[in-house]
Order: C-alpha cells, then sequence, then structure tokens
C-alpha cells in the first residue's frame, strides 16, 4: 500500500485544486487545510512558531478551525537571532 | 595566566532595576541573538554579558529543511526577557505584522516579553538608518494596540521627542549606525535627547542602541545619562565574543556606578592631588602666579 500523501505533497495539477503561497512560494496542497493541519508538516514545535493568513495573525486556539483556501497567502514565522 | 579573582563580587548592581514599562530589568545592558558564528558561543556570550533581556528576530521558518536548530533551544525564555524586533522592516505596516508575530511566539512561550516589541523600520538598506516618518506611525499604532514599544531611532532630537509623544515606552537613538562599530558619533545630540525626554519625566528609559565597538562605547552612553544600552555585533563579532561580553558587562557598570557617583567638572588648568604646603621642593621656573 502507498503510503498517505504529505500535505505539502506537490501533486499533479490535474487533481489539485488548491494553491497558496506560503512564505513567498507557490505550493500546491492537496485539499483546502485547516492551519493545524498544515502545521504537522513543520517539524519544529508549535509554541515556536506564529502563523499568518492573509496578513492577520491566527491566534493558536484557532488553528483548528481556521481553514486555508486557495489563493490564501500564508506565513510561518519563528524567532532567529538578531539585534 | 591567573587571575586572582576579587574577594568581593565587584559586580554588583549600582542601582535598582531598570523599569521599562512594566517590566524591570536588573541588568542594564540588553544584547542581541545574531551574527554568533553557532547557537553554542551566542548562549555563553549571553551568559557572560550578565543581560537578562535579548533581542531576537521574527523570520520565515524554513518549510522543507528539516532538523534545523531553533535558537528558544539555546535561550532559555525562563531566565531571559525576549524582547522580538521588527528589523528588516521598511514599512510602518510590516513592522506592525512582524510585532504582532513575534507577540504570538511570545504568549505561547509564557514570556514576560511578549507584550513588548523593539520597533525598528528601516528608511535605507546600505545605512540601516531609520526611516522616521515610518517608524512615528507603527508606534503610535502598536502603543495604541496595547504594545510597549521600545523603539529605535536615529540620534535626532526632534524624532526622539516625536516617538515618547506617540506613545513609546521607551525611546532608543543609535550611537552610529546599526553594527558599523562607530561608537557614539554625536554625544551632543544623545544629550539632548536626554534632556529632552527626561524633563518632568527623569525615569523614561532612554536606551542607547546600536554602533557600539567596544567598551568604552558602553561606559559613554551611561556616562552620558543613558539607561541601558542595546549592542549585538560589538559582541557577536569580537574575536573571543565571550570575553566581549564580560567586558561589556564591566563596561556598563563603569559607566553606570561613574555616571551616578558624578564626574567632576572639565577644568583647562591642573590642580593638584597632594598638598601644597610642606613640599622640600622650590619652583624654579618662577611659575608662582
Amino acid at each position: 500500500m502507498l503510503p498517505p500523501l504529505h500535505p505539502l505533497t506537490i501533486i499533479s495539477h490535474e487533481q489539485s485544486m488548491v494553491t497558496v503561497t506560503i512564505n513567498g512560494e507557490p505550493t500546491e496542497i492537496a485539499s483546502e487545510m485547516t492551519v493545524e493541519v498544515l502545521l504537522d508538516t513543520v517539524e519544529v514545535p508549535p509554541n515556536y512558531l506564529a502563523v499568518e493568513v492573509n496578513s492577520e495573525v491566527v491566534r493558536r486556539e484557532d488553528y483548528a478551525t481556521k481553514m486555508v483556501h486557495d489563493g490564501d497567502r500564508v506565513e510561518v514565522v519563528t524567532l532567529v537571532g538578531g539585534g | 595566566m591567573a587571575i586572582v579573582e576579587p574577594a568581593v563580587d565587584d559586580t554588583e548592581q549600582p542601582d535598582a532595576g531598570l523599569r521599562i514599562g512594566t517590566h524591570t530589568l536588573s541588568s542594564r545592558l540588553i544584547v542581541g541573538t545574531g551574527r554568533y558564528d553557532t547557537m553554542e558561543q551566542m548562549r555563553d556570550s549571553l551568559d557572560a554579558s550578565g543581560a537578562d533581556c535579548v533581542t531576537v528576530a521574527v523570520r520565515r521558518e524554513r518549510l522543507y529543511e528539516r532538523g534545523g536548530k531553533n535558537i528558544l533551544d539555546f535561550i532559555d525564555p525562563k531566565r531571559y526577557v525576549l524582547l522580538p524586533n521588527t528589523a528588516g522592516c521598511y514599512t510602518s505596516e510590516d513592522a506592525i505584522r512582524a510585532a504582532n508575530l513575534g507577540r504570538e511566539i511570545l504568549s505561547s512561550l509564557g514570556n514576560p516579553g511578549e507584550d513588548w516589541v523593539k520597533l525598528e523600520v528601516l528608511g535605507d538598506s546600505r545605512t540601516l538608518l531609520p526611516n522616521p516618518a515610518e517608524t512615528i506611525v507603527a508606534c503610535e499604532k502598536l502603543a495604541a494596540d496595547g504594545f510597549q514599544v521600545l523603539c529605535y531611532t536615529s540620534d535626532c532630537p526632534v524624532t526622539a521627542k516625536r516617538l515618547k509623544e506617540v506613545g513609546a515606552t521607551s525611546v532608543m537613538p543609535a550611537g552610529s549606525p546599526i553594527g558599523s562599530g562607530q561608537g557614539l558619533l554625536n554625544t551632543n545630540n544623545l544629550r539632548i535627547i536626554l534632556e529632552y525626554l527626561k524633563e518632568d519625566d527623569p525615569d523614561f528609559p532612554v536606551i542607547i542602541d546600536a554602533g557600539v565597538g567596544t567598551a568604552s562605547d558602553v561606559s559613554e552612553a551611561f556616562e552620558l545619562g543613558g539607561d541601558a544600552v542595546l549592542l549585538n555585533t560589538a559582541i557577536a563579532h569580537a574575536r573571543d565574543p565571550i570575553l566581549m561580553a564580560r567586558a561589556m558587562k564591566h563596561a556598563a557598570l563603569a559607566g553606570r556606578n561613574a555616571y551616578l557617583a558624578g564626574r567632576i567638572p572639565k577644568r583647562l588648568y591642573g590642580t593638584a592631588s597632594s598638598p601644597t604646603e610642606g613640599v622640600i621642593s622650590t619652583r624654579p621656573y618662577g611659575s608662582d602666579a
């Protein structure tokens, strides 16, 4: 049996209906999904991250319900060294 | 080389902690976490600096590069107040977005810095000097939205005054361009800023931010009356960052102590330290005037 598709696996244009821009990169995803599912693809503890959809911060408590739609601009950020 | 440890702790803070908004810091040195060769070197340098507040930047997570180290694995959020910055933003809109993202991360860490932001809105990528108009707009909006804004600005007294008026919790004039190591270029302007912002409000915190090259720059900032100094590159790019971090800690203490102690006025002529009576010598050159 084939393993399940990684949520961010780029699939063929015939199958995909959803293109979102993640951190500036146009990315095709299997379907519209919640922020929570989208974040499952990132191997960083969720409390190290913040998410923005269309320039609005998504609060942590809304990850399970906030849907990412076709054409959305998503930013996933963390903290890095800086002055 | 053997180093004789002092019998008493000479790094004791000279005065009560520095109050910035609703927070109190015990060290008056705030250090950045960027530009270190390794995370371990950064961690040890922060420790050596004695700082209890460190700045961090908000950046895109590298979604497709697994297993990278995260800075939060090397900074204990229980030990340090994290001060997220808006570095690299060139518009008030982007700076406000970065501030909100930083707040979201810090709130999940339970860090007291969550309502803090070091606001930085740049106007020019070569000098890294701030855009005053955009900085004022962003400062006013963030303050209205409940942020305690520690606001990076140039050494212009007019801009500094305006930032305080629109709600900055602290104004942070630059000594010289970020990362330039030129020290404090216009101490007259810094003195005017200190006078303006502390007039009728002596506890308003003014933090000298950016441009520090070495320890004497830090001492000078405190001797002028600055409440704190924020620096990064001078430690991170020193040949020995951990040793330089120690030097900066001592420079901050020296400068602050000297400021509190009060310097003597400068005089054109010398005044003898030893008694003038009972000298066994005569004055051969007739200089009795």
